[in-house]
């Protein structure tokens, strides 16, 4: 009964039986094509990378108390800066000349990071609040840069990032699960998982024992600000092309719910990285599940709704202790009116 | 006691002002058609996409060319402002009003104030759902039930004679929004008449390219047999393009595409025969909207439904048509 009571054990059944549906409504779901590995176990994989990378910077803002409702906005911006000075350059697959423009991408999301992590640990300002303001005016930032179109790039270096493979797996794939991997090493390997809950759990106590709360306030809003920018280069790389109005919308929210499913509390303290990837997968899986079982458009959303509140009542214990409750004492009342 | 008297006396003073300037409108209204230079003020949507930027610049071209002073604003997709807009026409004592409303509802209470102040109102690209249509003269926009009929058409035209089963998936626009709807009508009328054409999957791609591509993915892996591919607008269809290929599929021969819209990167694609069909949903309406403007302000009757100049394409179209292309 113990693994029943292990809070990723629920997101993980869920997450099976949907895999699971879509082993029999799928054609193709796993398979070697062209070279490299093929169908809709590997489309899940890809397709969610951009999230895992961006829930993965949202799990460590959360941790330390705060929240992100920049990334998305981040997202579109990195994505436009890459795609532009792509498309401005004589020769589109040089690849030395697309691995720096990532880097100047990648570096402009770490100043937008900067800029949220100095507004809400430097200056004060409450963490929603202050990146509100990154997430509105970014997406015009982003409007400014691409001029209001939508502008496409034709290098296949680039396009490598979002549809390439590596040793037959997905490149945006490998690229999320390094930065996963770094960051549990990172926290669970040094004392900085430690200092990230303490921060999380009284900023003015870990200040007190010692702990530079506002450096390590800023130092997550810096990473989650690069790790939107990553995810903001692949989905433009997946469409070759920088769509600064639908790019990363609404991302926020998938990525915080991502943080909720893998059992993060929102109020900051303790955090799970693999927990988070789990729903950052689990949510792709259901976008996927919705098409493949063939959910009319209009119920799509509702669907989704209904499976994620079955999700996170299952996580409660309080629900499980009255629904699965009942049917342990029973038995039990039984005993003692035999005996 | 003595705050609330002189609140009273100032309300007073606001509603005596007001009053006299409604009437000042109306004695101006009646005079001021008869300036040499008509003056049309412009409520847009905002900018969200290139159709909509081609849509701002063809009105203002238009304007200029045909000697209309045109005074331009800018919603930013929001109603509270297109209203305030409006009434700021009014008060600047415009002659012909026009806009492409925000959302369909809400717009009574406005149109009567334009009414009363005898500016005529003209909408553009989209409706509005008041009872009352005497409130505007005439919409000028594009039929998008129409597009729907065009681009069945076509398909039924493609298979005609053929009897063999063709699977057709469709990529929606945003769920529940009219282009959505009655492209998916209009098109579901077109190929009712032959039984062989079936929309075996449908699912909202939200007129976005990431999601028509990832749509597509799935759509390619669950259903056995896809033959076309109707895509609501050209962006999702490029997105749906891109997942094909992957696939290791050849698009516009293995899959045939069609589309809607005929924006410069639909149209490229076109050429390149990866799309085969694409009908046009056309953001240059500038010139019709001049002649309207003209006729409405020297109280001539125009029809009540415009409907915007636009063609379908073909790959060999689209290669003569592409280097004019401007959005």
């Amino acid at each position: 009964m113990t693994i029943l009571k292990n809070r990723l054990f629920w997101p993980s059944l869920i997450l099976a039986i949907l895999l699971g549906i879509n082993m029999f409504t799928s054609q193709q779901f796993l398979m070697i094509q062209d070279g490299h590995l093929f169908g809709t176990l590997i489309d899940i994989l890809r397709g969610s990378a951009p999230l895992i990378l961006v829930a993965l910077g949202m799990t460590l803002v959360i941790a330390t108390g705060g929240i992100d409702l920049s990334v998305g906005s981040v997202m579109a911006i990195s994505g436009a800066v890459a795609c532009l000075l792509i498309s401005e350059l004589g020769d589109q697959n040089s690849v030395g000349s697309v691995l720096l423009i990532i880097g100047i991408a990648i570096g402009a999301s770490l100043l937008l990071g900067l800029w949220n992590g100095v507004l809400v640990a430097a200056v004060g300002i409450q963490p929603i609040i202050a990146t509100l303001i990154l997430m509105v005016a970014g997406r015009g930032v982003a409007q400014l840069i691409t001029e209001g179109q939508i502008i496409n790039v034709r290098s296949e270096p680039y396009a490598t990032l979002g549809s390439g493979f590596f040793l037959a797996v997905p490149v945006a794939f490998l690229i999320a699960a390094a930065a996963v991997v770094l960051t549990i090493l990172l926290t669970r390997r040094t004392a900085l998982g430690l200092l990230l809950e303490s921060v999380g759990g009284s900023p003015t106590a870990s200040r007190l024992a010692g702990i530079g709360a506002r450096r390590i306030t800023i130092m997550v809003y810096v990473v989650a600000g690069g790790l939107a920018g990553l995810a903001g280069l692949i989905y433009s790389a997946n469409i070759r092309s920088a769509d600064s109005i639908s790019a990363g919308s609404l991302i926020e929210l998938d990525a915080i719910l991502a943080v909720v499913i893998g059992g993060t509390a929102l109020i900051g303290g303790r955090f799970s990285v693999a927990g988070t990837v789990l729903g950052a997968i689990l949510i792709q899986t259901l976008t996927v599940t919705v098409v493949a079982i063939d959910i009319r458009p209009e119920a799509n959303l509702l669907f989704k709704a209904v499976v994620v509140v079955a999700l996170c009542l299952s996580q409660s214990p309080d629900f499980r202790a009255k629904v699965f409750g009942r049917f342990k004492s029973r038995p039990a009342a039984r005993e003692v009116a035999a005996a | 006691m003595r705050r609330s008297m002189s609140v009273a006396v100032l309300g007073g003073l606001l509603a005596v002002s007001t009053l006299a300037g409604c009437g000042g409108d109306k004695e101006a209204g009646s005079t001021g058609g008869g300036d040499d230079k008509i003056v049309l003020g412009f409520s847009q949507v905002g900018a969200e996409s290139g159709w909509r930027t081609a849509n701002t610049e063809s009105i203002k071209a238009s304007a200029k060319a045909a000697g209309i002073e045109l005074k331009f604003s800018d919603a930013q997709g929001k109603q509270e402002n297109q209203i305030s807009d409006i009434r700021g026409f009014i008060t600047q004592k415009v002659d012909v009003i026009a806009f492409s409303p925000v959302v369909t509802s809400g717009w009574d209470a406005v149109l009567k104030e334009a009414k009363d102040a005898n500016i005529p109102v003209i909408l553009t690209d989209r409706a509005v759902d008041s009872q009352d249509t005497s409130l505007y003269k005439s919409f000028i926009g594009s039929d998008f039930k129409v597009e729907g009929e065009k681009a069945g058409e076509w398909l039924a035209k493609e298979y005609e004679g053929k009897t063999g089963d063709v699977n057709i998936v469709e990529l929606q626009g945003t769920t529940g929004s009219a282009p959505a709807i009655d492209r998916q009508t209009g098109f579901a009328e077109k190929i009712k008449a032959n039984p062989n054409l079936k929309v075996v999957k449908t699912q909202t791609g939200d007129f976005k390219r990431a999601d028509g591509k990832t749509v597509m993915e799935t759509f390619l892996q669950s259903t056995p047999k896809i033959d076309v591919l109707y895509a609501h607008n050209d962006d999702m269809g490029l997105g749906a393009i891109e997942a094909i290929e992957a696939a290791g599929k050849v698009p516009g021969k293995d899959i045939k595409i069609i589309t809607v819209d005929a924006v410069r990167d639909g149209m490229t694609a076109l050429a390149a025969g990866k799309i085969n069909f694409i009908v046009e949903c056309s953001p240059l309406l500038g010139d019709q909207l001049m002649e309207v403007v003209k006729k409405v302000n020297k109280g001539e009757t125009v029809e009540k439904r415009i409907l915007t100049k636009e063609g379908t394409f073909t790959p060999e179209q689209a290669k003569t048509e592409l280097p004019n292309r401007k959005y």
